[in-house]
């Protein structure tokens, strides 16, 4: 089904929270193959100056995925069948750590169509928060593939 | 013993480019443990029957788990905190056994700022992933530049 824009755009996330941990950060290493020490033990981690394990750049998307994840799409009627991920931008501010406690607030930023509507674009924004300090701001790309030629 | 002459200047080193990086053949369960890991649980990476039902001949990799190896080649050549920015476009995607390289290049230093075109490309030549970062410099190679 293709996507309603005036719908999409109105949609409205909830703040997140999302509680940094050792054990999680571990895994994600374990799983892209990161073998530098500094992101799963503690004591390379402080030898390098960080005061415990950091959060290496793309885990910000894994944080987000955990709090809103992708029911949005759900809640807009989108096939995840028909869902790939077009692009992804990071900007960062601060690094982050295993300890911290980070707000994240999505919003959608614009949705559009190219491709005669077979294609539809969701641009998603989302800013990462410790306190009062943005850490960091991620931008999301959804491209919905419309494979009955797009009725909108 | 050592042949490096003394004169060679630090900066010379550190805007070198970053090493590429080649990964194993993607397997399925590399994208069963990134799923979990990720919080990415989109079953057309990891549910074959999902996958055909969607029109997919099999699984495919998380487009992310090719930024995670790409990001593997900026934090493994200078100090994470150093990364300004760090963004990419999914060209195609990545099927099973599929070997990427991830690669940056500098294309760009102003005031301390390197910018770099980064590439994920499989073995046959198909580029995945395209991207940009900005990094910091070390404040040394501001002054030598």
């Amino acid at each position: 089904m293709p996507l309603e824009p005036a719908r999409a755009m109105a949609m409205v996330f909830g703040r997140g929270t999302f509680e940094v941990d050792r054990g999680r950060l571990r895994l994600f290493a374990a799983a892209i193959g990161e073998r530098d020490p500094v992101y799963t033990d503690l004591t390379a981690a402080r030898a390098q100056g960080h005061p415990d394990l950091p959060v290496p750049p793309t885990f910000f998307l894994t944080m987000e995925n955990e709090t809103h994840g992708l029911r949005f799409l759900a809640d807009l009627d989108v096939d995840m069948g028909a869902v790939l991920h077009g692009e992804q931008h990071f900007a960062y501010r601060s690094m982050v750590h295993a300890g911290d406690q980070i707000d994240i607030q999505p919003r959608i930023a614009d949705v559009y169509s190219k491709r005669a509507n077979t294609l539809d674009f969701l641009v998603k924004e989302t800013d990462f928060t410790r306190g009062d300090e943005l850490v960091a701001q991620s931008k999301t790309v959804m491209v919905i593939v419309n494979r009955d030629g797009g009725a909108s | 013993m050592s042949s490096t002459p003394e004169t060679v200047p630090p900066e010379t080193v550190m805007v070198a480019d970053p090493d590429p990086l080649t990964l194993d053949p993607i397997s399925r369960s590399a994208l069963a443990l990134f799923a979990g890991a990720s919080g990415d649980h989109n079953p057309i990476h990891i549910d074959i029957d999902f996958a055909r039902s969607a029109g997919f001949d099999d699984v495919f990799a998380h487009g992310m788990l090719s930024m995670a190896y790409l990001g593997r080649v900026l934090t493994g050549w200078l100090p994470q905190e150093r990364i300004r920015s760090y963004g990419v476009r999914f060209a195609v995607v990545t099927p099973l056994g599929a070997k990427p390289t991830c690669s940056g290049t500098i294309v760009a230093i102003e005031d301390g700022l390197a910018t770099l075109d980064l590439l994920v490309q499989l073995e046959d030549g198909t580029v995945t992933l395209s991207g940009t970062a900005t990094v910091e410099l070390a404040p040394e190679v501001e002054q030598g530049r």
